[in-house]
């Protein structure tokens, strides 16, 4: 039966003109779609689908589940979609610890897995896999930009403060590589703590001339409302998750002012960028976040390596992806030998733009950069 | 040092109030009603919802106050009429079982109306800022207007349940069922009172809460699972066991994250003395919730069952 199969596939794909491109590719989307960290996923989610229907490329099927920022549920969709739906590619994961989870085994099983989101240090160094690509950065990044900035603002101490998962852990790392000044307190939270008050008090206890948090999701908004509710006016830094579009809203005009490391933002000045923000926008009523644009030029990477090369032909489709041949949201988009981007990363600050809240870029704190596991990673 | 030592006392006592508005409810309707109630977290998201709503839409916070003390009552009385009063008789199981799925419905429902993105809630400007507690001590104005609610909330329960006639029920209904009911009490009408006051303090407590934190889809069930921890050291239904239970709760938690890295660090390098400590800090309250279950196996105010 399965030669039969196979038999009749082989001659549809004899005559089919261009059989590599003809070859269906069926992703698994495993993101967090409810609970607290609901809105970083389904903001990848839009930014990816946006881009697999502006394709319109019907050989591209995309099965979307929810794994509740729960690791458990998380392998359990994994296997469900390897042995079940037989994806070729998977993709979606938000938070680091779920990654670690459902990554390492999938790619063992010669599937794809591209990140659109979490990409711990453990996968970019030892652990690194020629299936893993990471689109949005490697962990330490923004944080490592973060670091730079607070230097070069002139900060001569910090107090630093992430929750206690692999990517807390990467964050915390990352602004130490690259800030040149002293830690007054290193502070591990619990994931998805939402009252911050002994930790804000110890913030003010510490007499640190800066503060740098990652707390993505719900855990900036408690993390920044309780702030401005405290008195504390140390000056605030973080990465972009600290403060994406999605929680701006929610901390309203307190959040002013505040600055945060990103690789993208929607004034990155390129035409695929400004396509990307406005029909986003006339999509799904909202300005796109972060995740939303990782999202976005994770489908198109997946679809320009579907142009290039048949899934089924892993070798080929690997080098494909590669490639990255295709127009970012960020500009330039190459890969570094360990598989994660080679980028700019800038400094943006949150402004007003009529009635919304938004990220505006003031400056580039880091150019070309790569990531501090690329040279432990042998492929 | 000394002051921050005396902020984080501030701290653990405004979050066991907190969490005292939330397993008030949750230790009455089980002790009246025998019911466990998973989805109270639910009634807690909708007073933060219905909050943050109606001050968006008014522009007053006093009236998304009002609104969400409504709307989880009526919530919870609806909740109570449809779906609870058929559970009563059930073995506990049933009980979780339908209560988890309202709290799917509710959290479903909640996202149908008003999406995935959390909501904008936040302080009333004369509450924002900070008091001067004596020489160079400052506490946020709202915490401490937090912890006087908070307070005057649990005196007013405690009146209530001690001194009116509805309490001399709500007590007759913990002490025998049957015979209130053979008194000629309405027991059908207490028992959706009692739910819907339960409700009520949920719903209080989340819109204090969600002024500052996120309004969020699920936002409930990390408060749920503090609360149950709290009912269990404090005893299954007693009120009295409850207050002392979420204040034990507050503190451990606040002074936990607080001092056990620095504990730590005394004879750790700092490194490894921040990640050991804040791991155990959030281990801490099952720690003290199975060290009271192991010396009290009914809780601190429990009757035996």
């Amino acid at each position: 039966m399965k030669g039969i199969k196979t038999t009749i596939a082989a001659a549809a794909a004899l005559l089919a003109a261009g059989a590599a491109q003809a070859e269906p590719v069926k992703v698994g989307m495993i993101t967090t779609l409810s609970g607290g960290g609901a809105g970083l996923g389904i903001d990848a989610r839009d930014g990816f689908m946006l881009a697999v229907k502006q394709a319109n490329n019907p050989d591209l099927e995309v099965v979307i589940e929810d794994d509740q920022r729960k690791p458990d549920i998380a392998v359990q969709l994994a296997d469900k979609m390897i042995q079940q739906d037989k994806v070729d590619v998977l993709t979606g994961i938000i938070w680091s610890n779920l990654a670690m989870a459902v990554v390492p085994s999938a790619v063992a099983q010669d599937k794809f897995y591209l990140s659109v989101n979490a990409a711990p240090s453990q996968l970019a160094g030892k652990g690194c896999n020629q299936n893993y690509f990471s689109v949005s950065y490697q962990n330490d990044n923004l944080h490592e930009a973060a670091g730079g900035y607070a230097s070069s603002a002139g900060y001569n101490s910090a107090f630093i403060l992430a929750p206690n998962y692999p990517a807390g852990k990467d964050s915390l790392s990352g602004f130490k590589r690259f800030f040149m000044g002293d830690i007054t307190d290193e502070v591990y939270t619990k994931l998805g703590q939402t009252d911050y008050a002994a930790e804000i008090a110890q913030i003010r206890a510490s007499g640190a001339e800066s503060v740098f948090f990652f707390l993505p999701g719900g855990m900036g908004i408690a993390f920044m409302k309780q702030y401005a509710q405290s008195g504390v006016d140390i000056p605030l830094i973080g990465p972009a998750f600290s403060m994406d579009q999605g929680i701006l809203g929610a901390v309203g005009d307190d959040a002013l002012g505040f600055k945060n490391t990103s690789n993208w933002s929607k004034d990155i000045d390129n035409a695929t960028n400004k396509a990307f923000v406005e029909t986003f926008q006339a999509e799904y009523g909202r300005l796109p976040s972060l995740y939303a644009s990782y999202g976005f030029d994770t489908a198109n990477l997946l679809l320009s390596a579907m142009d290039k090369a048949s899934v089924s032909d892993a070798d080929a489709f690997r080098d494909a992806l590669r490639a990255a041949d295709f127009n970012s949201v960020r500009g330039k988009f190459i890969f570094g030998p360990n598989q994660h981007p080679i980028q700019d990363i800038y400094v943006r600050e949150v402004v007003k733009e009529g009635d919304v809240l938004t990220n505006k870029i003031i400056g580039t704190a880091l150019t070309d950069h790569s990531d501090a596991y690329a040279s432990e990673c042998s492929m | 040092m000394f002051s921050l030592f005396l902020e984080q006392l501030l701290n653990g006592l405004q979050s066991g109030v907190m969490l005292f508005l939330m397993a008030s409810g949750l230790t009455l309707v089980f002790g009246v009603m025998g019911l466990i109630n998973l989805a109270h977290g639910s009634l807690y998201m909708v007073g933060a919802f219905a909050c943050a709503a109606v001050a968006a839409w008014t522009g007053s916070f006093w009236l998304g106050l009002v609104a969400s003390l409504m709307a989880a009552a009526i919530a919870g009385a609806l909740v109570e009429m449809l779906i609870i009063r058929r559970l009563y008789n059930r073995d506990h199981l049933d009980q979780v079982l339908a209560t988890f799925a309202l709290i799917l419905i509710f959290s479903e429902g909640t996202r149908w109306i008003f999406g995935s993105f959390p909501l904008f809630l936040s302080v009333p400007d004369f509450l924002t800022g900070t008091v001067v507690l004596g020489g160079s001590f400052e506490y946020p104005l709202f915490r401490l207007a937090i912890i006087i609610a908070g307070l005057a909330v649990a005196v007013g329960l405690f009146l209530l349940i001690g001194k009116t006639r509805l309490g001399i029920r709500i007590r007759a209904g913990e002490a025998d069922r049957g015979m209130i009911a053979a008194l000629g009490v309405d027991i059908d009408r207490l028992y959706t009172v009692v739910f819907a006051l339960g409700a009520a303090l949920a719903g209080l407590a989340g819109a204090f809460v969600g002024t500052t934190q996120s309004v969020q889809v699920g936002m409930g069930e990390p408060v749920l699972i503090l609360a149950f921890v709290v009912i269990v050291i404090g005893g299954i239904g007693s009120i009295k066991g409850a207050l002392v239970g979420s204040l034990l709760v507050g503190f451990t938690d606040t002074m936990g994250r607080f001092l056990l890295p620095h504990l730590f660090a005394t004879f750790l390098d700092p490194s490894s003395a921040t990640a050991i400590g804040s791991a155990l800090a959030s281990m801490l309250i099952y720690i003290v919730m199975a060290l009271v279950l192991f010396l009290r196996p009914s809780g601190l105010f429990g009757t035996a069952a």
